[in-house]
């Protein structure tokens, strides 16, 4: 079973990291179709969060039909990213290692990659809500 | 919260009972030699065939044993340590340790969460009380009965006896109870319990319990006085005694006995060795009388229950005001 | 939806000092409440007028639609853990299970007792030996085993180190799950109440200054900066919370119900704390005149 994190300072919303976690999982595998998810009580246990926040992503991911509750029983994976796997999308990673190369020849080491990644990745979420 | 309230006096419910059955043994034994030794000593069937000359066998009876009425001063002290050891911290306590704000908060109300405790703790002061009364007037009967030791209604001795220890604990306690709950500290409120208890005490002993029932006043002319033939009745409890001359005036104050050369002596221009006729002829011409003001023996259960009914009275009063005071929540 | 707790111009005045004044405010049924405050600003008196421990000088409060300890019944409804988790010392861990079960008809025994088990309590020990965090945990158990249906706890973990503090939390948010419990909790440490609120309460000088869901309070808010401007020109709806200016540069923190289009500003988001931050300073006199968080030593905690 998949196990949540929270990062209290990342600027994303709680709920929405949990349903990012759940993604990643179903793109590396960790979760396949029909396991279970965590029930609300178990992740409110762990992170001491308001179970409101698990019922949002929970809701979330019926929405984008990654996954559906069953009454009395839990919420269930109802199917897999595999067509989203990072095994696909050859340009996207082709593009990337050319950039990462250019990074380097800058003189970035990793740190600085990263947080410019990061920076510019955030920016880009923000510029929605403005 | 009948558990609750013994849970918390449980030590000092201890403590009483641990006493209780030391005192209880040290009067055992010396009570059950005390009726012995007055068996022994004649004095009963002395007085019982009318002799007048009992009084020595009476005063070397009380000489024995006089020592041991200390152990009524403890008696004396009982109901202001109740109430400063008992009452005090009841509610003082639970203000002072925050834990109010846990028990107040549980699916009791303040109302019965008072009435509980003071049931309890009330009740287990009146019970020692009774017990530590009743053990010691069993204790001091053969000296009660000794005519010479005096009146049972003198203040050493009432308070000593019968019920009104009873009243004396139950207002100790609600005084305790009050004090905690006013000053919400248990060592202040200890304290004043034991000040206030006794200001009040005394306040009533001297203030108030002479004149519960209209004292009797006895005049009596000269002879000079024979405690024998005493008109005052016997082991009357006297509060007042003057020699008064014809006029009214006060010659001399002070016991009954005082109608002797001693006290005569100043009124008479005289000194106390003179011969009796000096001084029968002395009153005869100033027209000198005993006044005294007195109760006689024979109201000491109406002073008894007079003096628990106003200290019961009190006790109740008390326990009013403090339900009145918790449900004003200011906590 | 019914309000747990419902309060109308509520006040408490101790002698000339109000510790309380004038507040109304509504914590929806099922919600948990963050009521956040500096010490002084009424938290505490306000949990303790719910709960009956105090009665109002103005005003009026209703908890679950009655009168605060208005009798056995409404005194069962609600759970409270006071400031500093009183405890008999004296008394061991079972024996206040006992006091628990005793005073209270809706007594879980079953549910308390594998609650200490779980919290690896020891039953025979004096609750006068236990650390904080047991302490604290104990006086939850207290609170939550007489199975109410609203919670009231005045800053529970303020005492208590971060592994304690989160493992009350944990507990805290799990039977809330179990029981459906309404709650709330008042605290100064934002980390928190962010992470375990969705409700908001905030005192300042014993008056409410901001009440809400917390979603929508962060989704009506904006801090925007720009050049030095004179926030009095800014359109009507949009309120400014708090201003900072320099010659060149103008911040603001504003509330406003539509999206902010003007394009010489800067617009980002409101993080919760530098919200409750914002609106605690604005009441404050000695803190308006600068950047609240440069008050600050510890940006993590809300201190006067």
């Amino acid at each position: 079973m998949i196990e949540f994190r929270l990062d209290a300072r990342s600027g994303v919303a709680p709920y929405q990291q949990l349903v990012q976690q759940v993604r990643q999982a179903l793109r590396l595998g960790l979760l396949q179709e029909g396991d279970q998810l965590p029930t609300v009580k178990d992740v409110v246990a762990r992170l001491a969060i308001n179970p409101n926040t698990v019922l949002k992503a929970y809701r979330e991911l019926e929405r984008e039909g990654l996954a559906a509750g069953r009454p009395g029983l839990g919420t269930f994976v109802t199917r897999t990213l595999a067509d989203a796997s990072l095994t696909a999308h050859g340009p996207l990673r082709k593009d990337l290692t050319r950039w990462l190369a250019k990074a380097r020849q800058a003189g970035l080491d990793d740190d600085s990659i990263e947080a410019l990644f990061q920076d510019t990745f955030r920016a880009s979420h923000r510029q929605g809500v403005a | 919260m009948i558990w609750l309230s013994w849970r918390q006096f449980r030590v000092q419910a201890l403590v009483a009972a641990v006493f209780l059955a030391a005192l209880a043994a040290v009067l055992g034994v010396t009570g059950l030699r005390l009726a012995h030794f007055y068996d022994s000593s004649g004095i009963g069937a002395c007085t019982a065939a009318g002799a007048t000359d009992c009084d020595r066998l009476q005063l070397d009876f009380l000489d024995h044993y006089h020592s041991l009425r200390v152990i009524g001063s403890l008696l004396i002290g009982a109901p202001a340590i109740i109430g400063a050891f008992w009452g005090a911290p009841l509610i003082a306590r639970e203000l002072e340790g925050g834990t109010h704000r846990l028990v107040w908060t549980q699916s009791v109300t303040r109302a019965r969460w008072l009435a509980v405790k003071l049931a309890i703790v009330g009740a287990a002061s009146v019970v020692v009380a009774a017990a530590f009364s009743a053990l010691f007037t069993w204790w001091a009967g053969p000296l009660d009965r000794v005519a010479a030791s005096g009146s049972r209604l003198t203040p050493a001795i009432f308070d000593q006896r019968g019920i009104v220890p009873v009243g004396y604990a139950a207002f100790a306690f609600t005084l305790g109870v009050t004090a905690g709950l006013l000053l919400r500290r248990t060592l202040p409120a200890m304290a004043t319990t034991l000040v206030g208890f006794t200001a009040v005490r005394m306040t009533i002993q001297y203030g108030v319990r002479p004149h519960l029932l209209a004292p009797v006043h006895v005049s009596y002319p000269p002879p000079i006085y024979d405690q024998a033939n005493s008109p005052l009745g016997t082991n009357a409890w006297v509060i007042s005694s003057k020699v008064v001359d014809a006029a009214g005036h006060v010659v001399a104050t002070g016991d009954p006995a005082g109608f002797s050369t001693n006290t005569l002596a100043a009124a008479c221009h005289g000194s106390p060795n003179l011969p009796d006729t000096f001084f029968q002829q002395c009153a005869d011409r100033l027209g000198l009388h005993n006044v005294a003001t007195l109760q006689p023996a024979s109201r000491y259960w109406a002073f008894q229950a007079w003096e628990t009914a106003i200290f019961l009275a009190l006790a109740l009063a008390l326990v009013a005001f403090c339900f009145w005071w918790t449900s004003r929540r200011t906590a | 939806m019914t309000a747990a707790l419902e309060a109308s111009q509520l006040g408490k005045r101790y002698g000339q000092r109000w510790a309380l004044r004038d507040c109304s405010l509504r914590v929806p049924a099922g919600s948990i409440v963050g009521l956040v405050g500096a010490n002084g600003a009424g938290k505490s008196t306000l949990l303790h007028l719910a709960v009956g421990l105090l009665a109002p000088t103005s005003g009026t409060i209703t908890v679950l639609g009655a009168k605060p300890a208005a009798g056995a019944h409404q005194l069962a409804r609600v759970g409270f853990v006071a400031q500093d988790a009183p405890l008999y010392p004296g008394l061991r861990v079972a024996e206040h299970l006992r006091l628990g079960r005793r005073l209270n008809p809706g007594w879980d025994a079953h549910a308390a007792t594998a609650r200490i088990q779980r919290l690896g309590l020891d039953p025979r020990q004096r609750a006068g030996h236990l650390s904080g965090g047991q302490r604290a945990q104990l006086a939850l158990t207290l609170a939550v085993a007489k199975r109410p249906e609203l919670l009231l706890l005045d800053e529970p973990v303020a005492s208590l180190d971060p592994l304690a503090r989160r493992e009350f939390l944990q507990r805290l948010m799990e039977t809330v799950v179990d029981q459906h419990l309404t709650v709330v909790l008042s605290s100064h440490l934002l980390a928190d109440v962010e992470r375990v609120c969705d409700h908001l309460i905030v005192l300042a000088a014993g008056e409410v200054v901001l009440a809400g869901e917390v979603e929508e309070l962060l989704a009506a808010h904006r801090v925007i900066s720009g050049p030095a401007r004179d926030p009095r020109r800014l359109p009507a709806d949009q309120q400014v919370i708090q201003a900072s200016h320099t010659d060149r540069q103008t911040t603001l923190l504003v509330r406003t119900t539509r999206p902010i289009l003007d394009p010489a500003w800067t617009v980002s988001d409101v993080g919760l704390e530098e919200l409750v931050l914002a609106y605690m300073s604005r009441s404050t006199p000695s803190l308006q005149s600068g950047d609240p968080g440069a008050v600050l030593h510890d940006a993590a905690e809300v201190r006067p």
